[in-house]
């Protein structure tokens, strides 16, 4: 962490061949899993936001709320004030942002269970809302024909040009984000987590180092559901209930949450992974808690801790040989 | 004013409900500091018992009861031993295990009962009981709550009465001082959780001819569940009872004048009211950490 998040030649190097890869990816690919790649990438930008939140060490069980609200801003505001996407866009995660500065108030007088607990209840009570205040937010079924971006001639209903507009905003917040978490205030927020009343002591506010993490991660996440339900052109409540908050937990969890890349790994692999079981639909719940339970039994590093391990594995070996 | 009457009668009646199902999240959460998010699914299985068994296939109702209490206390057994017992010092591992748990659940229901519409058990007690010409209770209901109350003074007497009951109590309120005095934690953690399943397997049956039966239904049980344990106090046993029947009424009349989402709206709102000014609930005390 000492060369604070610059990239290094070889790491530039990757990060190039991997866009290259993204670039022609989508036209091998079939119409559905086009959708799917867009999602995937979209979901990236969810775990790599909630990661923020949880870097100081409270999980919260609202990011998928506040991807909601980040939503409903634009889809309502592009559909009945016909405002235009770019312009809705970054407003979708300013509301969320606002939303989780309101939210940090109560919520942050709590800790541990009862932060886990609240911050439940406060996302189910928005979520209930837009369920019951049909006027501006459709009820259960939601509201749709969101319109989809304009710029120049191009056609964001065909799944290629959406990818690749996805692609460029989902790169650049997760470059963001990453900058974030390897600066001054990151390191700050891993002091909080780890040695929080220290952090006090040598004068660092926690509290509002965790308002910042939340607000700045709920802005983040809201910008990734503007994305989403403008390619979906639906926005509904169902989208953003708990069951899509426990698929964030799983992600993180399972890809580990010590480094940044493992929020990424954890969503890719099995976002891929519920892509090959799409054959056995109504076994999928059972197969993700399975893998769930495994994980923190067995793994509790995540996948990016594999290789850690087997290194280790491979070095005891050789010292038991010499 | 015979709504007025009514609606407190339903009520009452509901609350039976809300104590059963949320008296097992506490007596958990109390022993073994693990939140188990899959409680509303245990009273799940318990509802799906009753439809497999009794609407299904002709099992008489009371025996299903039985076999629904004994099914839901094997899984919550089983759940403490695989998963909550290699957790204990983990919070949030075990909090995540049990929302795997809650998948691997609903997949099974499922399966058991299969896709498409919320499943309907016709009730085993029929007719109604009028009192004063005005209020109607269903036998059913009656029913229902006899059993909770009878269920709820069982475990109060378990409770404050019984040796073993001294024991669950010592442990939730001091872990180590009571592992300290000889007491297994382990054994402990495995009353506490087999009465709580019980107590959501219980209610699962009780709730099951009056209700849509539905692989989902343990989502509301939950937070009602949650609504209860933070308002009564986390870990305190007669607050939670008590948070039930003022949460119950208070359900049942805002769903009778205005509706059932704005009741939910209205108590998740109160919860995170009680979090903030009063995070101790009605009767819970400090716990020191």
């Amino acid at each position: 962490m000492n060369n604070r998040g610059k990239l290094n030649l070889s790491t530039l190097l990757l990060l190039a061949g991997l866009f290259a890869f993204l670039l022609i990816l989508p036209h091998f690919l079939k119409y559905h899993q086009q959708d799917f790649l867009i999602f995937l990438t979209i979901n990236v930008l969810v775990v790599v936001s909630y990661r923020l939140v949880t870097l100081t060490g409270e999980w919260s069980l609202i990011h998928a709320v506040m991807m909601g609200v980040g939503a409903y801003t634009s889809a309502l505001l592009s559909k009945n004030f016909d405002i235009s996407f770019w312009i809705t866009l970054p407003m979708a995660g300013v509301v969320a942002g606002a939303m989780a500065l309101l939210l940090s108030y109560p919520l942050f007088r709590m800790t541990q269970f009862y932060f886990l607990i609240g911050s439940f209840a406060a996302g189910e009570a928005i979520r209930l809302c837009w369920i019951q205040f049909i006027k501006p937010f459709g009820g259960t079924g939601g509201t749709s024909a969101i319109p989809s971006p304009e710029l120049m001639n191009i056609d964001f209903l065909e799944p290629i040009p959406y990818f690749y507009l996805v692609l460029v905003i989902v790169s650049i917040c997760v470059y963001l984000l990453y900058r974030i978490e390897k600066s001054r205030i990151g390191l700050t927020l891993h002091a909080v987590h780890w040695k929080g009343v220290l952090a006090e002591s040598v004068g660092v506010n926690t509290w509002n180092y965790r308002a910042l993490a939340f607000v700045a991660g709920s802005l983040f996440v809201g910008i990734a559901g503007a994305l989403k339900v403008h390619y979906i052109g639906t926005v509904a409540p169902k989208q953003f209930d708990i069951g899509f908050m426990v698929f964030i937990l799983i992600w993180v969890i399972v890809g580990g949450y010590r480094t940044f890349y493992g929020a990424i790994l954890g969503a890719v692999v099995l976002s891929v992974l519920d892509e090959v079981l799409r054959g056995v639909d109504q076994l999928r719940p059972a197969i993700y808690g399975a893998t769930l339970i495994f994980f923190i039994l067995y793994l509790p590093g995540g996948l990016e801790s594999i290789p850690h391990k087997i290194k280790k594995m491979y070095q005891q070996k050789r010292s038991r040989a010499t | 004013m015979d709504l007025l009457i009514q609606t407190v009668v339903n009520g009452f009646i509901q609350s039976g409900f809300y104590a059963l199902a949320a008296i097992g999240l506490v007596l958990v959460f109390g022993v073994m500091r693990v939140v188990n998010f899959a409680h509303g699914e245990l009273v799940m299985i318990g509802a799906y018992t009753i439809w497999y068994a009794h609407a299904q296939n002709g099992v008489p109702y009371l025996f299903t009861v039985v076999l629904a209490i004994l099914i839901v206390t094997a899984i919550g057994l089983l759940m403490e031993r695989f998963l909550f017992r290699p957790m204990t010092d983990d919070p949030l591992g075990g909090l995540i295990c049990s929302i795997g748990v809650l998948f691997i659940l609903q997949v099974i229901a499922t399966y058991v009962g299969g896709e498409g519409p919320s499943k309907q058990v016709p009730p085993p007690f029929e007719g109604t009981l009028i009192v004063f010409e005005t209020v109607r209770i269903p036998y059913q209901r009656v029913f229902s709550i006899g059993v909770s109350i009878f269920a709820l003074a069982v475990l109060w007497y378990f409770l404050t009465r019984t040796k073993l009951g001294w024991a669950v109590r010592a442990v939730s309120m001091d872990r180590e001082a009571a592992a300290l005095q000889g007491i297994s934690t382990v054994r402990i953690s495995m009353v506490a959780i087999g009465v709580g399943a019980a107590m959501a397997g219980l209610a699962g049956a009780l709730m099951a001819p009056l209700t849509n039966i539905n692989p989902h239904m343990g989502h509301n049980v939950i937070i009602t569940a949650f609504i209860v344990t933070i308002v009564g106090g986390v870990g305190s046993l007669p607050g939670a009872v008590i948070a039930s029947v003022l949460y119950a009424l208070f359900h049942t009349f805002v769903t009778t004048y205005f509706s059932g989402t704005i009741a939910t709206i209205s108590g998740l709102l109160i919860m995170v009211l009680v979090l903030i000014v009063r995070p101790t609930g009605i009767m819970g005390h400090r716990v020191s950490e």
